[in-house]
């Protein structure tokens, strides 16, 4: 990463080029501020937006956490009291329990399907680049179409798939209505719509791990297995490292629009994950303080769950990437 | 996928296989591939194809199990658009999407070349927080955004659907990653002929990018065309709708009719396939292109 041994040099070159008059050290400590100037002139644009709907929101939310918002706009500082409240509820303390269950079975069943798939489609064979396209289609239809495709599929008694399983003599639950198969139907229905963009991750850091690698290996005789392992995995670190933190943000915090027309949180509350709580306690009963207290819990734990896997790669970068 | 990564070995263990053998065995890896890929493929988009046939099927016919109506019909169609403004709906979507994502391409790209490839103080900072920025989805932070863009006076405009959706670290993220591994020796070329720093970025580091804006381009328009919470809460004009709270509200008025549900949803659904399979060859077009550098 660092080029600052490299391009001492042509600094060096360079003054000595221009003549006597501009000392090497002054050359560089020019060019230095230039440097420095260029750089905050690129990143100008987007500091002031993320200031400004980013991170100005993200401290408002700390604050609303602090205060008890009554109807229609009177606010009272209640100090920790939405905190204490938190880790009373039942109904909160419910939602995040359902709501680690629902990461310990989509993280990896998203690495997976998502590698799985990229390792298939990285061969050619006929039609291989129409198959990556059409496994990536769910992908490209929004939420609310997949909440209104679902719920016709899976209409209790008349829809496809109940229809289906009735025809080889199965009786179908109701998928959306019994609160013990909800959260699962949300579950799959979710790797059918992600499974194609971490495909398509994990296809472009395949393809940019070189081919002699590869070529290498076989020729060293290494099997599929040792393969996988000596060459790909390794290499696909830098890929794996995004996934996992993107997938775990998404899945703690997406999904929102599915579950607002999909599930409505319920039956029986089995599909209010925390982030449906904070839409609920917000939206529907006007907490806006609480709601805040509860994200602002959420963005704590993501913080500190991407703080680990920074330490734990060195900055997203790793020791043979520099 | 062991399977498969098996067969790959096989004529490496033995090099000495006739090339007739490692034609057979590479036909019959293609084969294998090909059904099994095939297959999944063919249950994943099924869902997608169900909604597009059952959306010409008569209402006597919408929730039979035959894939194709028996007697297709754009009834469903002409009653969607007759019932709402959805021509209306569709082009406020796409002023809002595909403006957020040229501007959105731009900005993320020049702050990614500055935080990857410039020495400045206070880098490894501003990139930890601009990262953290990350964990902060729309959802998150809706109500505290919906307060600050009231404030701004920019609610119920085209500005208030705009802006908001430009900003995010995912694509500067993703670009740094990317600029990380542009070899030195280019810049430093550069910088030896006196090139200024947005000469740099613009015919150096932009033309390199071309693939991945290729990829990025597609995800921020699907996010912007399908966004459905912040329109939801930003927007209360009929004017300003835009087509995901329009088959939202759509379907609320019409629980039982699910052809015309089905049809208002391809409608919302239809464009943005269409602009995925165009992008999507050029996709793999600057995947090979960008093999033989």
């Amino acid at each position: 990463m660092s080029t600052s041994a490299t391009s001492a040099a042509p600094d060096r070159t360079s003054a000595a080029r221009h003549g006597p008059t501009t000392s090497p050290r002054g050359a560089r400590s020019d060019r230095a501020r230039r440097e420095r100037r260029a750089a905050y002139l690129f990143m100008a644009p987007n500091l002031i937006g993320l200031t400004v709907f980013v991170a100005i929101p993200m401290l408002l939310s700390i604050v609303l956490a602090f205060f008890r918002v009554d109807g229609f706009g009177g606010y009272d500082f209640v100090g920790f009291a939405n905190f204490q409240r938190m880790f009373s509820d039942p109904y909160f303390l419910s939602s995040l329990g359902r709501t680690l269950l629902y990461l310990v079975v989509l993280v990896p069943g998203l690495f997976l399907s998502g590698l799985g798939l990229a390792l298939l489609v990285r061969h050619r064979f006929p039609l291989v680049g129409l198959f990556r396209t059409a496994l990536f289609a769910p992908n490209v239809v929004s939420l609310v179409v997949v909440a209104l495709i679902w719920q016709f599929l899976l209409t209790d008694d008349v829809g496809f798939i109940a229809r289906l399983l009735d025809r080889v003599g199965l009786t179908a639950p109701s998928w959306l209505g019994d609160p013990a198969f909800a959260l699962p139907t949300v579950m799959i229905i979710t790797i059918w719509f992600s499974m194609g963009y971490y495909m398509l991750i994990f296809l472009a850091g395949l393809q940019d791990i070189p081919r002699e690698y590869y070529e290498v290996a076989s020729i060293d005789g290494a099997g599929p297995w040792t393969t996988f392992r000596n060459v790909t995995w390794p290499l696909l670190k830098p890929t794996s490292f995004f996934i996992l933190l993107t997938s775990t943000i998404a899945v703690m915090t997406g999904g929102l629009d599915l579950l607002v027309i999909l599930t409505g949180g319920g039956p029986a509350n089995s599909t209010t994950l925390i982030i449906y709580y904070v839409y609920q306690q917000a939206f529907v009963y006007g907490e806006f303080g609480y709601a805040a207290a509860i994200s602002s819990f959420l963005v704590l734990i993501l913080l500190a769950w991407s703080a680990l896997l920074f330490a734990l790669t060195k900055g997203g970068r790793f020791s043979h990437a520099q | 996928m062991p399977s498969e990564t098996a067969t790959l070995s096989r004529p490496a263990t033995r090099p000495t296989a006739s090339p007739g053998r490692r034609m057979s065995w590479r036909r019959r890896r293609s084969a294998t591939l090909f059904v099994v890929v095939g297959v999944i493929t063919i249950l994943t988009v099924f869902p997608l194809v169900w909604m597009l046939t059952s959306s010409f099927k008569g209402p006597d016919e919408v929730l039979s199990t035959d894939l194709l109506p028996s007697a297709p019909t754009v009834d469903n169609f002409d009653y969607v658009f007759s019932a709402a403004p959805f021509g209306r709906y569709l082009f406020n979507s796409f002023v809002v999407s595909a403006t957020v994502t040229v501007v959105a391409l731009f900005f993320h790209s020049m702050a990614a070349y500055a935080l990857a490839r410039l020495r400045f103080p206070g880098r490894d900072a501003i990139f930890l927080g601009i990262f953290s920025t990350l964990l902060v989805t729309a959802p998150v932070v809706l109500v505290p955004l919906f307060l600050v863009v009231h404030r701004l006076g920019l609610l119920n405009s085209y500005a208030g659907l705009i802006l908001p959706a430009i900003f995010s670290a995912f694509g500067i993220f993703l670009l740094r990653q990317f600029y990380l591994a542009i070899p030195a020796e280019l810049e430093e070329a550069a910088v030896l002929d006196g090139c200024g720093y947005w000469r740099i970025y613009w015919s150096i580091i932009l033309p390199l990018s071309r693939s991945i804006f290729a990829a990025l381009a597609v995800l921020f328009f699907l996010a912007n065309w399908n966004a459905f919470l912040w329109p939801l809460v930003a927007t209360t004009d009929a004017d300003l709708q835009v087509v995901q709270l329009g088959i939202a509200s759509f379907q609320e008025q019409n629980t039982v009719d699910w052809q015309y549900v089905l049809a208002a949803a391809t409608v919302a659904a239809v464009p943005t396939l269409l602009a995925f399979a165009i992008f999507q060859r050029r996709i793999v077009e600057s995947i090979k292109t960008s093999g033989m550098k």
